[in-house]
């Protein structure tokens, strides 16, 4: 796996951040050309990651949020989203759709179900006391402009 | 950003921009205001100018459709981008609300 380009960035658990990291993750990955739904995808997926961080793992005390992007070769996309909160006791029971532990503000319970189904991988790492670490992957459609 | 035409008993609310659990709280309080001022038989929530939205649109929905099924009124999704169906679809919430 060659890494192509890398960034990251990192900002305060603020719910005005949601948009500026999918934004953020969405002209950087500009740079591969991709499809709208591809692109859709992602920014959605980096929307439901970064949303758990600010609304889950630092819901009793704020702080920094980290997302790190790698494009490498045949067009594959890495994206990491990191915290330092809470972290999450049962990861797989927080994957089941539909399971909230904000109900009353609303949240539907489908973020891990989202990047799953719109990414192509999803790893969770987390620890009770020391944080979240979510990975993802999306491999994009060859771009048939490139191979002509 | 939400703008509202009451026509008859039924209230449609045309949403603009992006939705996600930051901008979905000023919406909601929104539509529920008008919800309580009008108390309408039918909800027309029309996603036509929408850009964006995850899993906060949702429970946006839910939310709304609980308020107006106490008023034993309906919920309308309209005019929804293909990105957001696959969002709405997987929530199951086609049993609660018509995805026209």
């Amino acid at each position: 796996m060659e890494v192509l380009n890398q960034m990251k960035i990192s900002f305060l658990s603020k719910s005005e951040n949601e948009s500026f990291s999918r934004a953020a993750v969405s002209s950087f990955i500009a740079q591969l050309d991709p499809r709208i739904d591809e692109l859709g995808d992602i920014r959605t997926a980096v929307s439901e990651a970064v949303t758990n961080a600010i609304v889950h793992a630092y819901r009793t005390k704020p702080g920094v949020v980290t997302v790190s992007v790698k494009i490498t070769d045949k067009r594959c996309v890495y994206i990491q989203i990191n915290d330092r909160g809470c972290g999450i006791e049962d990861v797989e029971k927080a994957k089941e759709p539909l399971f909230t532990t904000a109900a009353n503000e609303e949240r539907a319970g489908l973020g891990f179900a989202v990047m799953e189904s719109f990414m192509d991988k999803l790893t969770v790492r987390s620890r009770v006391g020391y944080g979240t670490s979510v990975s993802m992957m999306k491999k994009l459609a060859d771009n048939e402009t490139e191979d002509k | 950003m939400v703008r509202f035409l009451l026509k008859d008993d039924k209230l449609l609310a045309a949403l603009s921009g992006e939705i996600d659990h930051h901008s979905s709280k000023l919406m909601r309080e929104k539509i529920d205001m008008s919800i309580r001022e009008h108390t309408p038989s039918q909800l027309i929530l029309d996603f036509e100018n929408v850009t964006f939205m995850d899993s906060s649109g949702v429970g946006l929905v839910i939310g709304r459709y609980k308020l107006i099924h106490d008023l034993n009124g309906k919920v309308i999704i309209r005019n929804a981008s293909e990105q957001t169906k696959k969002i709405l679809r997987m929530s199951g919430i086609e049993s609660l609300a018509s995805i026209q």
